[in-house]
């Protein structure tokens, strides 16, 4: 952020106000961060499809663009931006139209404290885990209210189980993260990207440093499918008992909001885990460190959304009572014990932070 | 509050009566006839409480096309193509079980040769029948990957009963007296083997790795949707459904046509190892043995089989059958299927009804149904492997 104030500050000249630099650059950045995010959204769809298609021994998308069908997505964008829009006529109109912008909202705002480089992060947050946990709950109200405004039985349910779904998952998510929090001593996402320096064997997954953090970091990344609700936790959608879940009456870009979220939400929970646990825009080896540091970052995302994608075309959906019984009895006790038992470690190894 | 979902408007979202009590009542709920799981145009009409069904009533006749009627209409051979409509994933055993009706009402020997072709295809047609049924439970459990694998084999089923018969879904394959034609000349045989010893050895390995033994998938269905051995009789349940709840019951075993005496086959049937003995995972498990079951079959029809002719008479002409009443029932993918069929001594049938299994095996939901979560009853209608075509003719 300051590097591109300054850069601003460079261009115009110092005819602008502060204020004036510190709107620009936060448009700047926000621009980025949408493009980044759409983009995301169009290559996963692709991606999704040609790993499922390998997994399933089919092709996926072969003929739009010629080369194994890279611009299926944006066919696929274009066609949906000319869909008709129709809203049920016994729908809360309101509440129909905002629910997918609110859902868009709460995933996009979150972007803000990915710390993408040494010195590239849009926010650089002292609460930047907080706040990231804190805006993208804002996801659970947009499904709620749109499954609720669409006035269809099916949506209701698939609201109902998102809310319960999300509201509890968030609880082990968070909390598989506090173990990190407590190793840096910060919340700055920055700070702890910054702790992992100096190879993969700093990183806080290492078993060795602390292995309840290796524990917390699966914890984090079965509760954060559940976040995402993709399978085998995709109980709001359950497209064989559900119709489509939430999202069941929405068409044209309403429904794309949704879509995009969903992509944009999966590739977020991917970078956080990256960044908490696998050492962020760190390079795995010193001798690595001569490539640019958001490249070390976004292969360490895609690589679990690689993982996500690989378990969703692998495994049936649980019920959900099951679904619930694994969050309150299973995951959020472990969680708390990693919490725990991290804490007496550093005490007990002398790793505590001052 | 007020729980009265099925009255919201645009005008009042949660209005309360004037004495201002909180009341809840059931939701009414329309699962179909286009729904996802409901494999095909079934229509269920839910009570619902949340999560919780409290009565379920299936809604019946939108495939239904007169094929009882139409029986009336057009001569005994004619009316073959019919059947293969009935049971679309199956034709093969739809196309037996009325060919044998007929057989019986007329009294025509059928060559041994055609038996045996009778056998082998209509075992084919049970084990891609049977794939479907894994693939489309998987996929109503949620597990999508192995719909394409199990899709994947059913294509070189398709294959060879299009290389036989000519047709890839709807065959018309056998006539009464025999079947329409010989074993192509291009190694058929040899290449049936070939696809049976990989399904056995390899394939059903796969998908018991991939799916039947799946933690997430043996949780989802033991002990759900039980089906006690009293009420799959007192609902006529046959076929995998009566055998998942423990009974040793086969028309292919206990009432032998066909040839079907000749051969050694084992009855599977559903033993609660992962829970109770008729859960959705029996009844499932009961389909996988039984393709191996179908495997062996195939291989000792193919290996027995004796020269001679196919076909015992040409019905070129529309033949008069003698009056007369003929009841057979034989096992279809789907349970037991019966054809009765009076002959007033013409051409055409004076009535045939046709006992179809799914019909009978889909009643059972309104007892079983009631009581499960709505996602217990997905796997519960996906375990009955119902065919709409069948149950509504």
């Amino acid at each position: 952020m300051e590097i591109l104030s300054d850069l601003i500050r460079s261009m115009v000249g110092e005819g602008m106000s502060d204020q004036g630099v510190f709107i620009s650059a936060a448009v700047t950045m926000a621009t980025i961060m949408f493009i980044v995010m759409a983009m995301c959204a169009i290559i996963f769809t692709w991606m999704e499809r040609k790993v499922a298609g390998f997994i399933q021994s089919r092709y996926g998308p072969m003929r739009t663009g010629r080369w194994h069908g890279w611009a299926q997505a944006i066919a696929d964008m274009l066609k949906i931006l000319g869909k008709e829009d129709i809203i049920p006529a016994e729908a809360n109109k309101a509440l129909f139209m905002f629910g997918p912008i609110l859902v868009l909202l709460g995933s996009l705002l979150a972007w803000a404290a990915i710390p993408w480089d040494r010195n590239f992060v849009a926010a650089d947050l002292d609460l930047g885990l907080f706040y990231i946990f804190a805006v993208s709950s804002m996801v659970i109200i947009g499904i709620l209210m749109s499954g609720w405004a669409s006035n269809n039985k099916w949506a209701l349910y698939g609201a109902a189980r998102g809310a319960a779904q999300m509201v509890s998952y968030e609880i082990p998510l968070a909390l598989a993260t506090i173990p990190v929090v407590m190793a840096t001593g910060s919340l700055n996402t920055q700070d702890i990207v910054i702790a992992q320096g100096g190879g993969m064997w700093n990183w806080y997954i290492n078993p060795v440093n602390n292995p309840f953090l290796f524990v917390a970091f699966f914890m984090y990344f079965i509760a954060s499918i559940a976040e995402t609700n993709r399978g085998p936790f995709d109980m709001p959608e359950t497209e064989s008992e559900l119709v489509a879940g939430y999202h069941t009456e929405y068409t044209g870009m309403r429904f794309a909001f949704f879509f995009l979220s969903e992509y944009a939400n999966l590739f977020l929970v991917s970078l956080i885990a990256a960044m908490v646990f696998l050492g962020g825009w760190q390079a795995p080896f010193p001798f690595l460190e001569f490539i640019p540091g958001w490249v070390h970052f976004i292969i360490k995302g895609v690589m679990l959304v690689f993982l996500n994608m690989w378990v969703r075309w692998t495994l049936p959906r649980v019920r959900v009572d099951q679904l619930m019984h694994l969050c309150w009895k299973v995951m959020i006790p472990i969680s708390l014990l990693c919490v725990v038992g991290a804490g007496i470690w550093m005490m007990v190894t002398g790793q505590a932070a001052a | 509050m007020d729980y009265e979902l099925k009255n919201i408007g645009t005008h009042g979202w949660a209005s309360q009566d004037h004495a201002g009590e909180i009341k809840s009542e059931l939701m009414e709920l329309n699962m179909g006839p286009q729904h996802p799981a409901t494999h095909g145009v079934l229509r269920l009409l839910l009570e619902t409480d949340g999560e919780i069904v409290h009565k379920v009533t299936p809604v019946l006749g939108y495939l239904h096309r007169c094929a009882e009627k139409i029986a009336e209409g057009v001569n005994y051979k004619q009316w073959v193509v019919y059947t293969d409509r009935f049971d679309y994933l199956a034709p093969m055993c739809c196309n037996h079980a009325y060919v044998t009706a007929v057989e019986k009402l007329m009294d025509v020997e059928v060559p041994e040769r055609a038996e045996h072709l009778r056998v082998v295809t209509a075992e084919l047609s049970r084990i891609a029948s049977h794939l479907i049924a894994l693939a489309t439970f998987g996929l109503d459990m949620g597990a999508w990957t192995p719909l394409l694998y199990c899709f994947r084999e059913r294509e070189e089923i398709l294959n060879l009963l299009e290389r036989i018969s000519g047709g890839r879904m709807l065959y018309n394959y056998m006539v009464p007296g025999g079947v329409r034609y010989d074993v192509p000349r291009d190694n058929w045989e040899h290449d049936v083997l070939e696809f049976i010893t990989m399904l056995e050895t390899k394939k059903l390995k796969d998908y018991n790795q991939l799916l039947s033994y799946n933690k997430i998938f043996i949780e989802r269905l033991s002990d759900v949707g039980v089906l006690s051995v009293q009420d799959a009789y007192d609902y006529g349940c046959t076929g995998p459904v009566l055998r998942g709840s423990g009974v040793k019951f086969d028309c292919r075993k206990d009432d032998p046509y066909s040839v079907y005496h000749k051969f050694d086959f084992d009855i599977p049937v559903g033993t609660g190892e992962v829970g109770t003995v008729g859960d959705c995972w029996d009844r499932y498990m009961v389909r996988v043995r039984e393709i191996e079951q179908s495997c062996r079959i195939i291989r000792q029809a193919l290996e027995t089989m004796p020269e001679g002719p196919y076909l015992a008479i040409e019905l070129k002409k529309p033949v008069k059958v003698p009056a007369g009443a003929a009841y057979t029932r034989t096992e279809s993918s789907k349970g037991e299927l019966g054809h009765y069929i009076i002959s007033d001594g013409g051409q055409t049938a004076f009535r045939n009804k046709v006992r179809s299994p799914s019909f009978c095996n889909l009643q059972v939901i309104e007892k079983v149904g009631v009581g499960q979560m709505v996602s217990d009853l997905v796997a519960f209608v996906g375990s009955l492997d119902i065919v709409l075509g069948e149950i509504d003719r």
